[in-house]
């Protein structure tokens, strides 16, 4: 599995705005877990299997979204780590066959770091006249690693913004060069 | 704004970044000991003092920067007579007087207290 919960890169405007979405699919093997069928003794169902993206993983994808806008914003040249949610509500599950929208906006940014609040919205594809429905506000912060952590070594090259990253952005039509 | 109205709007931007009750929010708390900030969140506090207010906060003019890493200002985990100086020439909202009898590195967070963020923002708001 690769560490990427963010398909494409929809929309990215400089120190201002990324929009990105991820399709739930039923490939995902934690679905398969989250949540798993329950079963008693004698082997009847208790609670069917409940495929629901976890709120967690949402979190990590709006991070990913937010962590590009704000890496971009200083042509990743910053190790742009996410150092703390400031807050996180979800109204609604993503179930396999529906897609998520991150849009990420910077609030404030400094040689330090980075706040950014962020919108979750999702379509669900069984109901597409439905259009993007709100699920939820997710608000961040970054840390630049190099400048907050005194002391400690870290590699030159940035890991953070790593091979997967780079075949987003292509593959998603943006130029970088890092 | 007084300094009634400059303590709401700090122990609004305090409940919001660390998630603390309105009630705890004391002038004599201490962030970190009392309210629980973690380095991080004195960026975010930075961030929400500056929306709130609508000034610009310069890196390490509300909380000290590059001072424990140099030599002449920390020694032996105690900061010396010049980093007491440094400290309150550079950040005269903050009241170090609890340095003077035992200057432990490790007792400078106790100092950033809500108190300090208040006297901050009087000052920017005069200046």
């Amino acid at each position: 599995m690769r560490w990427i919960w963010i398909d494409r890169v929809l929309e990215l405007q400089r120190g201002q705005r990324l929009v990105a979405i991820k399709n739930v699919t039923m490939a995902e093997e934690h679905l398969h877990d989250h949540f798993a069928e329950v079963t008693g003794e004698d082997g009847r169902t208790i609670h069917a299997a409940m495929p629901v993206m976890p709120g967690s993983l949402v979190v990590e994808g709006m991070a990913q979204s937010a962590g590009i806008l704000v890496g971009h914003a200083e042509d990743f040249r910053e190790k742009v780590v996410l150092a703390k949610v400031t807050k996180v509500r979800l109204d609604r599950d993503a179930t396999p066959g529906t897609t998520i929208r991150h849009t990420a906006e910077i609030a404030l940014q400094s040689g330090q770091g980075a706040a950014t609040r962020g919108t979750v919205d999702l379509f669900d594809h069984a109901n597409p006249e439905a259009g993007w429905e709100t699920i939820g506000r997710i608000d961040l912060m970054f840390s630049h690693l190099d400048r907050n952590i005194a002391g400690l070594e870290f590699p030159e090259h940035n890991f953070v913004f790593n091979s997967t990253f780079r075949t987003l952005l292509q593959s998603s039509g943006i130029d970088c060069d890092f | 704004m007084n300094r009634d109205e400059i303590f709401e709007k700090v122990r609004d931007v305090l409940v919001e970044a660390l998630g603390v009750d309105d009630d705890e929010v004391t002038p004599e708390a201490s962030l970190a000991a009392d309210l629980g900030a973690e380095s991080i969140d004195f960026l975010d506090i930075v961030f929400q003092l500056e929306q709130a207010f609508g000034f610009k906060i310069e890196q390490g003019e509300l909380f000290p920067e590059n001072v424990t890493q140099d030599p002449e200002f920390v020694k032996d985990g105690l900061v010396t007579e010049k980093g007491l100086t440094m400290l309150r020439e550079r950040l005269p909202h903050i009241d170090f007087s609890k340095l003077d009898d035992d200057p432990q590195i490790t007792r400078v967070a106790q100092v950033f207290t809500v108190d300090a963020l208040v006297n901050f923002c009087e000052r920017k708001l005069a200046a």
